[in-house]
């Protein structure tokens, strides 16, 4: 039933010479099924292709069943994630022609549990989002009266790349450590944690230290870097450990404000 | 079988029975959504409110936008100037004191989202930096490089987080909203992770589920954009607005569709046919590539048909060419931009120019609300792209969307939350649970049940071709006419199509067939209220009635449900202070 239309594909590219790339997909029905299976596809191959636009021609012209996120398809959103011939990239930008010649291996991320096929559950990360307080502290309020508050083009330079994490979940599962332990605290949100640290409209940074420097938070990390190498938008996570290490060192070793 | 019974057989635990209740329920988390979810819980700490959606907040649509927001801030600017190249932006279809409201909340809401950790590009001297943009008449549009919808989308998403009355069901699909005694008294809604569906009640519901792009083949949109809130409004009573009122956005990569910023064109960015010619001189001599997005995509469609356009594999286009702006401009303000035209047309901006095209980016129409977010029905609002107040009448300028959701955002979450703090909270007793109860047997045993018939995707396909050729840039009567009646064979079709996931787990198919029946009744209502529209104002552009004719079409198309079919009235244009006039750059 999976491959109702797989058949006339095969005749229509042998006889019309149309190129083909061919995908193995990790399927899983978690409630039904014991076990996943690798199910193969062929879809016409165009050089200008994404493995996104693979799996929405198997969805709409081969197999209904196969289940995956998507939106943007222009590398934001951050829901298309999936582990491609073995590494986590976003489908959407993962060119077809990076992989000429050999069969694709299309995985859901590492790391987390699968709902189903390609569909993993982020609620881990999403609770850790919200433990870090992604949001600005302020001790005083000013009225907005007053406008915005001022900040120089350096000062947003300090904490930019960090607010660029679109929340795609390839650093997770990119972490030996968080594969180990999924307690750690790891990249995102971390990164997330010292964006707002590192900015200075902030007031209350200390408020995010008992997350990033509990047993769980920053100190677990054995700087592999991973999660560096897989961010599609260049945030560094494995910087934004580094950096807020170093600001907990100096806390630790900060002698007691004076009135406290 | 009663439902209730199917449900049983089905293995689902005691489906509908299940109700769940919040204050106010919000559905959609794009910018519009949180940004009431938001102010409704500073409104009343005590409120409970909810905010249901399909994606993960931090997934919604708005996270596409590119150039900026726009607000009058500057010292050489004024309300009064924002609001009058709004108003000739919309070719004088906009609501005049709808506009004047916009244009004064947006220096408040951008000093809000900047106070909520927003990271802005600044001058050297701190404060929020401003760019160009087509049809304002000043530099007004902040922004974040180029990446203004991502930044904006997850500071409000990342601030709702620090609100212990916000909750949220992620990844809910809304089927239906619930209508008890004329009221709005929640929604039915499947859990996509479970399959489960439920009745969320609420004391008032405010609708803010984005736009409809994904009607069209060719278009800028996310995949989720499929006009879900609109359908619901509708189906619910409520008159969609203006709805022929699509915008075609004139930089868009020929094979992908995807946006290149109207930012390119505000920081200096030139358009080019195959002569070397910025040929905008023929058609916007006043305003060059700083005119208004429906007149420029109009411009191409003149100098590809005059043979001034080259020819690719995915048919014509021109040229953006930013070279002249330079590596650090380039890098500075529009890196998003750069990496897109790297990564999806192979083309370094810095080195080469960019081939782009027309297609589909917004849509000005949407359900009918006040300047509160209210949409007659007591208990329901709506705000952002999927509602028309309207400030954006028959052509929106762009960087006002996103001020647009922020701004009407709060004023419907607070207008909900004034609403449900009077208001007592429904029960699901007779007559909701009936009606409960018959959209289950709607959605499980009509929809994913149903055997043997044609796929969604062959339809989906043709709507999309259909509103592509006939309801696009160019219209006239005939193509009109008959995309009226292609949808609604394909109606008809729906009727019989068939789902191949039977599973109730993340059943993206089953989502993706109740998606294209909103879709295809929302396509509906823009043949029809464009076939109507017998003149040309803004993007809606007659072939066969080339002028705006003021005399007969200054007003408001408004589309309500009647069996099934869209019935066509019209409602006065409120003028304030502007009185039309000849729309020339």
């Amino acid at each position: 039933m999976a491959t109702r239309s797989q058949g006339v594909l095969d005749k229509m590219t042998k006889e019309s010479g149309v190129e083909t790339a061919t995908l193995k997909v990790f399927r899983y029905r978690p409630e039904v099924q014991t076990e996943p299976y690798v199910q193969e596809y062929k879809v016409p191959y165009r050089r200008d292709m994404v493995v996104l636009d693979a799996l929405n021609y198997i969805k709409d012209h081969i197999d209904g069943t196969l289940s995956y996120r998507w939106s943007c398809r222009m590398g934001i959103c951050g829901s298309c994630g999936a582990n491609v011939d073995g590494e986590p990239k976003l489908t959407c930008a993962s060119f077809l022609h990076e992989f000429k010649g050999k069969e694709i291996k299309i995985e859901p991320l590492a790391n987390f549990p699968v709902i189903k096929d390609l569909i993993v559950n982020i609620e881990d990360f999403m609770e850790k989002l919200d433990h870090i307080k992604p949001w600005i502290i302020r001790k005083e309020e000013t009225p907005l009266e007053k406008g915005e508050y001022r900040q120089t083009p350096e000062e947003l330079e300090a904490y930019k790349q960090f607010s660029m994490c679109i929340n795609c979940m390839l650093c997770y599962a990119a972490c030996p450590i968080y594969g180990m332990n999924e307690e750690f605290l790891g990249p995102a949100a971390t990164a997330l944690a010292y964006r707002y640290i590192a900015d200075t409209r902030d007031q209350d940074h200390e408020a995010r230290f008992p997350m990033v420097h509990d047993k769980e938070g920053v100190w677990e990390c054995t700087l592999v870097g991973e999660c560096s190498v897989a961010c599609p938008k260049g945030v560094d996570p494995m910087l934004a450990i580094q950096k807020t290490k170093i600001l907990g060192a100096t806390q630790i070793l900060k002698p007691p404000r004076r009135g406290k | 079988m009663l439902a209730i019974e199917a449900g049983f057989a089905r293995g689902i635990k005691g489906p509908i029975v299940e109700s769940l209740s919040h204050d106010i329920l919000i559905i959609g988390g794009g910018g519009a959504g949180l940004r009431a979810a938001i102010a409704a819980a500073e409104y009343n700490q005590k409120l409970d409110i909810a905010i249901a959606s399909k994606t993960y907040p931090m997934r919604s649509h708005t996270v596409s936008a590119e150039g900026g927001m726009a607000a009058a801030t500057r010292e050489y600017d004024s309300l009064d100037k924002h609001a009058f190249d709004t108003i000739k932006g919309s070719d004088f279809l906009a609501d005049q004191d709808a506009v004047e409201y916009f244009v004064s909340e947006c220096p408040r809401e951008a000093v809000l989202l900047e106070h909520w950790g927003c990271p802005f590009s600044r001058d050297p001297d701190g404060r929020i930096s401003v760019r160009a943009f087509g049809g304002m008449s000043v530099k007004r549009t902040l922004f974040a490089g180029d990446k203004i919808g991502f930044h904006m989308l997850h500071t409000l998403f990342q601030t709702t987080l620090k609100h212990e009355n916000i909750h949220r069901y992620d990844e809910w699909f809304a089927t239906s909203i619930l209508v008890e005694e004329g009221h709005a008294s929640g929604v039915t809604a499947i859990n996509m992770r479970t399959g489960e569906m439920s009745s969320i009640l609420a004391k008032a519901v405010v609708l803010s589920t984005g736009g409809c792009g994904r009607i069209y083949k060719f278009t800028t949109n996310g995949w989720i954009k499929t006009g879900d809130g609109m359908a619901l409004a509708y189906r619910a009573g409520v008159p969609l607005k203006d709805m022929e009122m699509v915008q075609f956005h004139p930089t868009l990569l020929p094979n992908t569709g995807i946006l290149m910023t109207e930012a390119a064109r505000g920081e200096g960015g030139y358009l080019i046919n195959k002569d070397g010619e910025r040929f905008l001189k023929r058609y916007l001599p006043g305003k060059m590539e700083l005119g208004p997005r429906d007149i420029i995509s109009r411009s191409e469609m003149t100098e590809i048909k005059e043979g001034r356009g080259f020819e690719g594999p995915y048919g014509s286009y021109v040229l953006l060419d930013i070279r002249h702006l330079g590596e650090d401009v380039i890098n500075k303000k529009l890196s998003f931009l750069k990496e897109l035209a790297e990564k999806y047309a192979g083309v370094d901006p810095v080195h080469e120019p960019i081939p782009v095209r027309p297609g589909q980016h917004y849509i000005m129409g949407g359900v009918n609300t006040d300047k509160t977010g209210y949409t007659g029905i007591p208990g329901l609002y709506g705000a952002g792209e999927m509602a028309c107040v309207s400030i954006n009448g028959a052509n929106r300028l762009g960087s006002n969307s996103l001020t647009e959701c922020l701004v009407f955002g709060a004023a419907a979450g607070k207008a909900a939350a004034e609403y449900a703090m009077r208001q007592s909270m429904p029960h699901l007793g007779n007559p909701l649970q009936g009606v409960a109860m018959e959209e289950e047997t709607r959605v499980y045993d009509q929809v994913l049940k149903h055997e043997g018939g044609e796929r969604i995707s062959s339809i989906r396909s043709e709507m999309q071709s259909t509103m592509d050729e006939s309801v696009g840039i160019y219209r006239e009567e005939n193509g009109l006419s008959q995309a009226t009646r292609k949808i609604g064979e394909l109606k008809d079709r729906m009727r019989n199509a068939s789902v191949e996931d039977r599973d109730h787990v993340f059943n993206t198919e089953l989502v993706s067939a109740l998606e294209l029946d909103f879709m295809l009744d929302v396509a509906e209502t823009i043949a029809y209220s464009a076939l109507y529209r017998r003149e040309s104002r803004g993007a809606h552009t007659r072939t066969d009635y080339t002028n705006r004719d003021d005399a007969q079409f200054l007003k408001h198309s408004m589309a309500y449900w009647d069996h099934g079919r869209p019935r066509i009235q019209y409602s006065p244009v409120t003028i304030t202070r502007w009185q039309p006039e000849a729309r020339v750059y």
